[in-house]
């Protein structure tokens, strides 16, 4: 019994997860290393690179830092409106990135409240949806820590003369921090890989607005096929880096 | 000196705290006692500015400190779930208030050692919260709020989630430490056990209101009202008199204004000897007696004796409990 659920659950994952991924892994180098590496380092993918780069290092910090304080305020504030906040903010998780991107484009678009600002087809944009569709990470990670670790530390802290300041840091930080680690390495993934929302948004320029995930798409339709599954395997690498990172990070805590 | 004064305090449609004073004299231990509901604990947290009263001031020790923030009230809190900084050490913990006042470090490592030594948690300096014992964890808390000095100690239910042995321990221990230390001192507690042992000052505690301010000989022994006489200790109901049953003489013969009962149980508490009885009209009551006096009626269950009240109490005003929580 044991081992046929140890191979059912091996067996899913296998089909489910390694199997499309090696296949990509295999399809990249099938034409040898050099086809891999100057698919890589053409200019358009040197763009494409540093552009998702300059994405996730705007969004995850702001998302971040968005997601501390709302969390914070879900849980620690009662005011009028929390509950619609709390479910405000699953909303990027229920809703399609591509209807995300159609409502960036009818707000910025021509004939949108805030057109013509060089949002649309250039950067911001990117990033506006980019920060949207990874919103609810952070947020989903912290809530129930500060639930489950409740009060009562961060009272005793205030009653030893401890500012709204030092009790974050030193009381409420710690116990979160793994959480938010946690949140920020999803974060991190969602937006390396967005794909739907920031297609509809960024116009999809070659070697101008165009993230890696966009890239492989790109080529995929051109017929590149090299090019594309050389694009998804550096997609893939940095998504398992950042999930190797939080690997590492994490055992220290739990050992304790 | 601490006082509360007209504080109200109302959570959604529940009152927890209706016009309450209450005042507590420098370096007394005042133990506040009453059932779950009562308020004590609300009234507790108002004074260490956890909660913000609806109306009503507090003053300590001549200052009206209502609107300051607990940082700046200068009191030491203990709650009953310890409240351990889980990923600080034992000595971390108890140093967090000198650290957040930026003491020389120096000063710092010398207060706390006393303080570990004061606590007797001195051997595991270095431990982490969750490798104490609960009984560990709470001396740890008050090493905690001792160390700022502050002018009152106010300990919400401190000993409740531990178990009976360790809270008589602590109990003692607690007094032996105010008598050393001089602190003001506030105690929350149901259990009146507790509070009379413990504290100098009983303030009983109903459904927001205070019911009686006695010492706790004073508190047994001529409670204001039958609340608090049915609070602090077991009681006999008998038409509108209310006897202890420490107070119910049982004799073998009848006598004068005695009455028949029949033994149902016994119950032996080791020194003493708790006999449950019902009389002839059928009314329940529970007498209280050594067990040599036991031993001399030769009680047995299903035995006829005849009991007789050696004192009483009647009150004037008999409320109705429904009555009071209302207001």
């Amino acid at each position: 019994m044991r081992y046929a659920l140890r191979f059912a659950t091996l067996g899913y994952l296998f089909v489910l997860l390694v199997a499309p991924v090696g296949l990509v892994f295999y399809r990249a180098f099938e034409h040898g290393f050099g086809t891999f590496w100057d698919a890589i380092t053409s200019p358009d993918a040197i763009h494409a690179l540093k552009l998702t780069l300059i994405i996730t290092a705007i969004a995850v910090p702001a998302n971040t830092v968005f997601g501390i304080v709302c969390a914070l305020a879900i849980v620690r504030y009662r005011f009028p409106g929390a509950g619609v906040m709390n479910a405000l903010v699953d909303l990027p998780l229920a809703l399609s990135p591509v209807v995300v991107g159609l409502s960036l484009l009818l707000l910025y678009g021509r004939g949108g409240w805030l057109q013509g600002h060089n949002i649309l087809f250039a950067l911001p944009s990117m990033v506006l949806a980019t920060m949207f569709v990874s919103l609810p990470f952070v947020v989903r990670e912290v809530v129930p820590v500060l639930r489950e670790i409740g009060t009562e530390q961060e009272q005793a802290a205030s009653t030893l003369g401890a500012s709204a300041l030092q009790t974050f840091r030193r009381v409420t930080w710690p116990s979160i921090r793994w959480a938010v680690a946690y949140g920020v390495v999803l974060t991190t993934a969602r937006s390396l890989g967005e794909f739907g929302a920031v297609t509809v948004v960024s116009g999809s320029i070659s070697g101008r607005t165009e993230t890696l995930a966009l890239l492989v798409g790109d080529r995929y339709e051109q017929f590149d096929a090299t090019g594309a599954y050389a694009a998804a395997v550096l997609l893939a690498l940095l998504a398992i880096g950042t999930l190797l990172v939080m690997y590492r990070l994490r055992p220290k805590e739990e050992t304790r | 000196m601490i006082e509360a004064r007209s504080i109200t305090k109302q959570f959604a449609d529940f009152v927890a705290l209706d016009d309450v004073s209450v005042e507590v004299p420098t370096g007394s231990l005042t133990a506040l006692l009453g059932p779950s509901g009562s308020g004590k604990s609300t009234l507790l947290r108002v004074i260490a500015g956890l909660e913000r009263p609806d109306r009503g001031e507090v003053w300590l020790d001549g200052d009206d400190v209502t609107s300051r923030p607990p940082q700046q009230r200068g009191v030491g809190f203990v709650f009953q779930h310890y409240a351990a900084f889980k990923h600080m050490t034992v000595r971390e913990n108890v140093a967090f208030g000198l650290r957040i006042r930026r003491r020389p470090r120096a000063e710092i490592t010398r207060r706390v050692d006393e303080l570990l030594e004061l606590v007797q948690l001195s051997g595991l300096a270095k431990r982490y919260p969750a490798q104490l014992s609960g009984g560990q964890r709470q001396r740890m808390g008050l090493a905690r709020a001792l160390a700022v000095d502050p002018k009152v100690l106010l300990l919400d239910e401190p000993f409740g989630a531990l178990d009976a042995r360790v809270r008589k321990e602590l109990r003692a221990w607690l007094r032996r430490l105010h008598d050393e230390t001089k602190t003001t001192t506030v105690i929350v507690t149901h259990d009146q056990e507790e509070a009379m042992e413990v504290a100098d000052r009983v303030v009983v505690m109903r459904a927001g209101h205070v019911e009686q301010v006695a010492p706790p000989r004073e508190l047994y022994e001529s409670p204001a009202n039958e609340f608090v006489m049915s609070f602090v200790g077991p009681v006999n109901r008998l038409g509108d008199a209310f006897i202890r049953p420490h107070d119910v003489e049982l004799l073998h013969e009848p006598n004068g204004a005695s009455q028949e009962a029949m033994v149902e149980r016994i119950v032996h508490l080791g020194f003493e000897v708790r006999v449950d009885l019902v009389r002839d009209d059928g009314v329940r009551l529970t007498a209280q007696t050594t067990r040599e006096h036991a031993e001399l009626l030769e009680l047995d269950p299903g035995q006829i004796v005849y009991v007789r009240p050696i004192r009483q109490t009647v009150f004037e005003t008999s409320r109705d409990p429904a009555e009071v929580g209302r207001h």
